[in-house]
């Protein structure tokens, strides 16, 4: 985990847990810092806990146990119209008797703010959203994305340093969702705002992000940057979850440094990356990403281990290749290769031999 | 692809225009509709419409004294009504031979009736001389004219001429006039005397008491909606059906309930008096008077106002209050700004549906009403079944109907009826 310093956390969860029903816990012992300005995706599975610490923070739910705090204030006990957090949610909660512009204006006329200091601040915000022309629209007549974007003025419109975003882009269809991403990371970084974004879809998760804190049964599994989370994945649901990922298990031989021995369940051996297996005898997940992966023989390093594979299938996918191979038993071996004009399209029923570097295949978690 | 290339009308594949084979085609999905509606199309005309328009009709048809002294009309109209005289003797040997069929055909009392409605006394007077001209000869007893003031001498006053003049048209505005506390004069519609008006006293009642009914079921019914749309569907289901409840208790039970709570003898009064917040003899008046009527009519449409209110509110996602509240309103700004424009379509079909209803309403206002609670329909009651007075009956229905109707066009213009939601 980051050492951030306790002096430039912006957002803090310390202990924080919380339960619906008295008897299980949805969230287990969150603890989290995050300076000011930084981009943070929490990303899980439904039912992970991610949407409940986000709801903890806007205070429409509370901790039952811990503290969080927001630049230094603890506030558990601040309703949520006092904690200035602008807030953008899965179906944009829109007004839908209010126009555009008065949507806008609602947040501003709640902090009974003047009606010319309104007006230019509604048309700035649409401005950078470049929904400028749509403000006498109502809610309805309005598209998908075009909602979107008006959900997130709202939000930022009372200049809020603090924006939560719930799986905003659900809705939409995939061109826009990531015409969108780039959008939302824009104005993000634009107005140096702090932003904890909440989504299931890793994609999303990855492209926006500065940091990613990837949940599961209520836990935090790994928080670090897109490229750490996907190539160096701290444990087997990081590496299952994140991405493509190729699993074989096998119990440690040997570990020298950092590189370890590891014997598959089918008797082969091959060299692992030790990440968190410790002593010879544990049983191991083996994970390798499948672009990482080599069959051309020219290309693998002089005394690696290699496994015997036969393709089962090759998928064509325009710019990439996915070959689906039957590897130390596991029939989902997928490996990816990029459609060079050089590379060899493998038939079903060919039998080839696979390997790859050691750092690029890690021993985690069985 | 050739088709349209081709001037005129496309043509269907056998070369007929497709126009007529498209109506062709949707001939017969018409005929099979209107055949699946015609039993309750029929029904609804023989048993709804029909009646209604009868009815409505009743409220300014007059034939009977036209058909019943046919000469004595023809004979009176050169009379001057306001010459301060009784007609001459042509008039009365009209009279007398129209009397005379009538008689025979016994239909002279009934003319007797309907004209006592104008005139206090025309029956008796009717019935005592078609006995009278039925010993007459009409040969031989002229001049009638003193035979007739013989009979009554009422016949040679001016008043009865008068009233068989102004209601010898066979349509009459006489009914209408009577319905808003006016009658027809010599010189036309006047108000009648004050101690006689009651009706635009009633309308005006009938409203006042209609809009505080309403008003009341908007007070206790929203935040009972407001809880049922907010718990888990379980829990709503299984309060719903304490919503629903009334609807399975007969309205007379429920209503005759009232009764034994509210009388000065009854449970709420007797509570009071063992509490000693109420003396034994200043028990409260609270039945057979207004409060009695709006408390039992509020009981018993609440419902109708809770039902629209919770389905529109059930379709407001939680999710708007949310928003409201992060982006900085209090929770009384996000449920007046946000929350409760957005359940105006269902206070609006709730107010029509306990208005229209509460307007028209009869039995519990007969029951608990008395005499300072009653509403129009009671007195349109009275007149169907005991005074027999259908015109004015229906002259007072009608004029309900046109008062229900434009206070549904007012509602249209105002908040616009396609806002109103009875659900989804």
């Amino acid at each position: 985990m980051a050492d951030t310093q306790t002096s430039d956390a912006f957002v803090e969860f310390e202990r924080v847990q919380k339960s619906y029903d008295g008897e299980n816990l949805v969230v287990k012992d969150l603890n989290l810092i995050m300076p000011k300005g930084e981009f943070l995706t929490m990303l899980g599975p439904s039912g992970s806990g991610k949407t409940t610490c986000l709801m903890m923070l806007a205070g429409f739910e509370t901790a039952t146990h811990g503290d969080i705090r927001l630049d230094g204030v603890s506030i558990n006990n601040i309703p949520p119209h006092k904690r200035g957090i602008g807030m953008v949610f899965q179906n944009y909660a829109l007004f839908p008797h209010m126009t555009v512009a008065e949507n806008l204006s609602f947040p501003l006329e709640v902090r009974k703010l003047g009606k010319a200091e309104r007006e230019t601040k509604v048309k700035r915000a649409l401005d950078m959203v470049q929904m400028g022309a749509f403000g006498g629209r109502r809610p309805a007549q309005l598209s998908g994305g075009q909602q979107q974007r008006i959900a997130l003025a709202r939000a930022l419109v009372f200049e809020a340093e603090l924006v939560l975003m719930d799986e905003p882009l659900g809705a939409l269809d995939k061109q826009l969702r990531e015409h969108m991403q780039f959008e939302i990371k824009r104005i993000a970084d634009d107005l140096g705002i702090t932003v904890v974004y909440v989504t299931h879809d890793q994609t999303e998760a990855l492209t926006m992000s500065d940091r990613v804190a990837v949940f599961d049964d209520g836990r935090i599994q790994q928080l670090a940057p897109p490229d750490k989370l996907y190539e160096e994945p701290e444990n087997s649901f990081v590496a299952q979850f994140i991405g493509e990922n190729n699993t074989l298990e096998g119990v440690v031989k040997e570990i020298k440094g950092d590189t370890a021995l590891v014997r598959l369940d089918d008797g082969e051996l091959i060299d692992c990356k030790p990440v968190n297996v410790s002593e010879p005898g544990e049983r191991t997940r083996v994970s390798i990403r499948p672009e990482r992966v080599e069959y051309n023989k020219d290309r693998l390093r002089e005394g690696v281990h290699t496994l015997k594979a036969e393709v089962l299938e090759f998928i064509y996918m325009g710019d990439i290749f996915r070959t689906r191979l039957r590897v130390a038993g596991n029939e989902d071996f997928i490996i990816k290769t990029r459609n060079a004009p050089d590379q060899d399209r493998l038939q079903p029923g060919t039998q080839i031999e696979i390997g790859w570097l050691p750092e690029d295949c890690r021993a985690l978690d069985a | 692809m050739s088709d349209q290339t081709t001037s005129g009308p496309v043509l269907a594949a056998d070369g007929t225009p497709l126009k007529r084979s498209l109506s062709r085609a949707l001939r017969r999905q018409k005929m099979r509709a209107l055949l699946l509606i015609a039993p309750l199309l029929l029904f609804v005309l023989i048993t709804f419409i029909a009646p209604i328009a009868d009815m409505l009709f009743r409220s300014v048809e007059n034939q009977i004294v036209q058909e019943t002294l046919p000469k004595t009309v023809e004979a009176l109209a050169d009379w001057d009504p306001n010459s301060g005289q009784a007609p001459d003797e042509p008039v009365f040997a009209a009279l007398a031979a129209d009397l005379k069929i009538a008689v025979q055909e016994k239909t002279h009392t009934r003319l007797g009736s309907r004209l006592n409605y104008e005139l206090t006394g025309a029956s008796s007077l009717f019935r005592k001389s078609g006995r009278a001209v039925n010993r007459m000869d009409l040969e031989t007893d002229a001049p009638f004219k003193e035979k007739f003031a013989d009979i009554d001498k009422n016949w040679v006053e001016p008043d009865i001429w008068r009233t068989i003049q102004t209601y010898s048209p066979r349509y009459t505005s006489g009914y209408f006039l009577n319905a808003i506390d006016m009658q027809k004069g010599p010189d036309g519609a006047e108000a009648r005397p004050e101690n006689q008006q009651i009706y635009i006293m009633l309308f005006k009642r009938t409203l006042f008491m209609s809009l505080v009914i309403t008003g009341s079921c908007i007070l206790l019914g929203y935040p009972v909606a407001w809880i049922l749309a907010n718990l888990p569907m379980r829990t709503a289901n299984l309060l719903m059906i304490l919503v629903l409840l009334p609807f399975w208790t007969s309205l007379l039970v429920r209503t005759s309930a009232w009764k034994v709570m509210l009388q000065q003898q009854g449970v709420i009064n007797d509570v009071l008096v063992w509490l000693g917040l109420v003396a034994d003899d200043a028990r409260l008046v609270m039945i057979n008077n207004q409060f009695g009527t709006i408390v039992a009519m509020t009981h018993i449409l609440l419902p109708f106002m809770i039902l629209p209110m919770y389905s529109v509110m059930q379709t407001i996602p939680p999710s708007y209050l949310r928003a409201a509240k992060s982006l900085g309103a209090t929770n009384w700004t996000a449920f007046w700004r946000v929350y409760f424009p957005q359940s105006v379509p269902g206070i609006g079909a709730g107010s029509i549906l306990v208005f229209i209803l509460s307007i028209g309403y009869y039995i519990t206002p007969e029951i608990v009403g008395g005499t300072t609670g009653t509403f129009i329909s009671n007195r349109i009651a009275y007149h169907i079944s005991s005074s027999l007075n259908w015109g004015l009956g229906a002259a007072l229905g009608a004029i309900l109907l046109a008062v229900v109707l434009l206070l549904y066009y007012a509602y249209d213009k105002i908040v616009g009826i396609d806002n109103v939601k009875l659900g989804g």
